[in-house]
C-alpha cells in the first residue's frame, strides 16, 4: 500500500470527516442537517433551501417552518424529556 | 466585471469630519503620504492618542472612536484619499495601540464575564444561549417593529449601516488564526454570511438593498458622520477582536453572541419596515438573518465558541468575554437610541456637521 493509499482509507475511516450526510440533534433546539438531503414537504414537492447548512423547527413555535426562527428560545422549549 | 460591483464599493470610504483635536492630528498626516510626514508629527499623533484617551468615557468619546474606526478602515477597504502605505505604518500603528489599550482596559472594567464556566463545547453553549436569553425588558427590536415612525426606520438604518455594509468582514479576520473544528465552523458561518458565492446573496449587498429601498444612501461609511460614539465603538470592538490574534477567543465570542441575539430580533426589525408598506425587497435581509441566524447561532455556540474553548481551553475567559462585550455594547447603543426616541429626539448627531463638509 503507497502513502497516498493509507491516506485515503483513513480519510473514509475518520468518523470526522463524514461522507453521508449529517442531523446535529441540538439541546433545546433545532435539527442541524448538513450534506445532500433533499427535503420536502408532505406531498414530496420540494421545500426551497437557501443554504447548504440548515435547521429544521423541532419546538413547533417556528413562522418559516420548515426551518427554525429562534422561537424555541422564547417559548420554553425543551429536549429534556424527548 | 466591475460593473457588477455597486459604485459605493468601489472606493474607500470618504474621509468624516474629525470631532476634536486628535482626529484633525490624524488626519492632517492622512492628508499626506507616510514619507512626507516628519518625525515632529508622528511624535505628535502618540501624544494625542494619550491626551485623548486620558479622561472621560472612552466608550462615548467622539474623537477617540471615531479616529479608531478611521484607522481600523485602512485595514478594511480604506479611506478615500489616504495612502495605503499607512495601513502598516509603525507611527500610526503606535497611537492606534494607545487608544486600543484604553479601549480594551475600558471594556474589560466595565463589562461582566460569566465565571465556573467547565470548557467544554456543551458547557461554553449552555453559558452562551443562558447569556443571550432573550429578556422581557425594552428593546429597540421590540420599538422598531411595533412603535417605530418612518423617520425613525431610517435612523435605525444609518445606524446599522457602519457595520451592515462590511457585515462579516471584522469576524473573517480570525479564520487563519484558528484550527480545527473552530475554523471550520467559522468558514461555514462566513461562507453563507458571503452569499455562498453568489454575490448578490451577501448580506452586505442584502443590506444595501434594504437601504435603497428606504431611499437611503448605501455606500459604506456615507453616514458616519451621523453616528454617535456609542455605535461606533460597537463596530470599534469587533475590529479590536478580530484584528489582533490574542483576541481570538473574544472575536469568535463575539460572533456567537451576534448571531445568537439575531433571528427573533430580526423578524420584529422585518415586521417593522412592513408596517410602513415597504415590499420584500427592503425587508428581504430581515427575512434573510431570521432564517440564517438561527442556523449560525447553533454552529457558532457549539461549534465555534465550544470547539475553540475545547481545542484552546485557555481562550475560555476571553471567549465569554468576546461575547459579554457584544451584548454590553448593543445595550449601549439600544439604551441611547431609545432614550432618544422616547424624547422624541433624533438619536443620530445634527446633519449640520455633514453639510459643513459638503459645503
Amino acid at each position: 500500500m503507497t502513502a497516498a493509499d493509507g491516506a485515503r482509507a483513513s480519510v473514509r475511516e475518520d468518523p470526522a470527516v463524514p461522507t453521508v450526510p449529517r442531523i446535529v440533534a441540538c439541546p433545546d433546539g433545532p435539527i442541524v442537517v448538513r450534506g445532500d438531503v433533499e427535503i420536502v414537504d408532505d406531498r414530496g414537492r420540494p421545500v426551497p433551501r437557501r443554504r447548504r447548512t440548515v435547521a429544521l423547527c423541532r419546538c413547533g413555535g417556528t413562522t418559516i417552518p420548515p426551518y427554525c426562527d429562534g422561537t424555541h428560545k422564547a417559548n420554553g422549549f425543551s429536549t429534556a424529556g424527548c | 466585471m466591475t460593473a457588477t460591483v455597486p459604485a459605493g464599493l468601489r472606493t474607500g470610504m470618504a474621509r468624516p469630519q474629525p470631532r476634536g483635536p486628535l482626529g484633525a492630528l490624524v488626519w492632517g498626516a492622512l492628508d499626506r503620504r507616510p514619507d512626507e510626514v516628519d518625525e515632529e508629527v508622528r511624535a505628535a499623533l502618540v501624544t494625542a492618542a494619550r491626551t485623548a484617551v486620558a479622561s472621560g468615557d472612552l466608550l462615548a468619546d467622539d474623537d477617540v472612536q471615531l479616529t479608531l474606526f478611521v484607522l481600523y478602515e485602512l485595514h478594511y477597504r480604506g479611506v478615500a484619499g489616504v495612502d495605503d502605505a499607512w495601513e502598516w505604518d509603525a507611527d500610526l500603528l503606535r497611537a492606534r495601540g494607545v487608544l486600543e489599550a484604553a479601549f480594551e482596559e475600558a471594556l474589560r472594567d466595565r463589562v461582566e464575564v460569566p465565571a465556573d464556566v467547565a470548557a467544554d463545547g456543551r458547557s461554553v453553549a449552555d453559558a452562551l444561549f443562558a447569556l443571550t436569553a432573550p429578556g422581557p425588558g425594552p428593546s429597540v427590536a421590540r420599538y422598531v417593529g411595533r412603535r417605530a415612525d418612518d423617520d425613525q426606520l431610517h435612523e435605525f438604518l444609518v445606524h446599522r449601516s457602519v457595520y451592515q455594509l462590511k457585515e462579516a468582514d471584522p469576524h473573517t479576520w480570525a479564520i487563519p488564526r484558528l484550527a480545527g473544528h473552530a475554523k471550520a465552523a467559522l468558514v461555514e458561518i462566513q461562507a453563507d454570511e458571503y452569499g455562498g458565492g453568489t454575490p448578490g446573496r451577501m448580506h452586505s449587498e442584502l443590506f444595501a438593498r434594504t437601504m435603497h429601498g428606504a431611499g437611503l444612501d448605501a455606500t459604506f461609511g456615507a453616514y458616519v458622520d451621523r453616528v454617535p460614539a456609542v455605535t461606533l465603538a460597537g463596530v470599534n470592538a469587533m475590529s479590536l477582536f478580530g484584528l489582533h490574534r490574542r483576541l481570538r477567543g473574544a472575536i469568535a465570542g463575539h460572533l456567537a453572541a451576534f448571531e445568537m441575539t439575531s433571528s427573533l430580533p430580526n423578524r420584529l426589525y422585518g415586521d417593522g419596515f412592513r408596517r410602513h408598506g415597504y415590499g420584500t425587497a427592503t425587508t428581504e435581509y430581515f427575512d434573510e438573518h431570521v432564517e440564517a441566524d438561527a442556523v449560525h447561532e447553533q454552529i457558532a455556540a457549539r461549534d465555534l465558541a465550544g470547539g475553540l474553548a475545547e481545542h484552546e481551553p485557555e481562550l475560555l475567559p476571553d471567549i465569554l468575554f468576546g461575547a459579554a462585550a457584544c451584548l454590553y455594547l448593543d445595550d449601549l447603543v439600544g439604551e441611547h437610541v431609545l432614550g432618544a426616541w422616547e424624547r422624541g429626539e433624533s438619536s443620530l448627531r445634527p446633519a449640520a456637521a455633514a453639510a459643513r463638509r459638503a459645503g
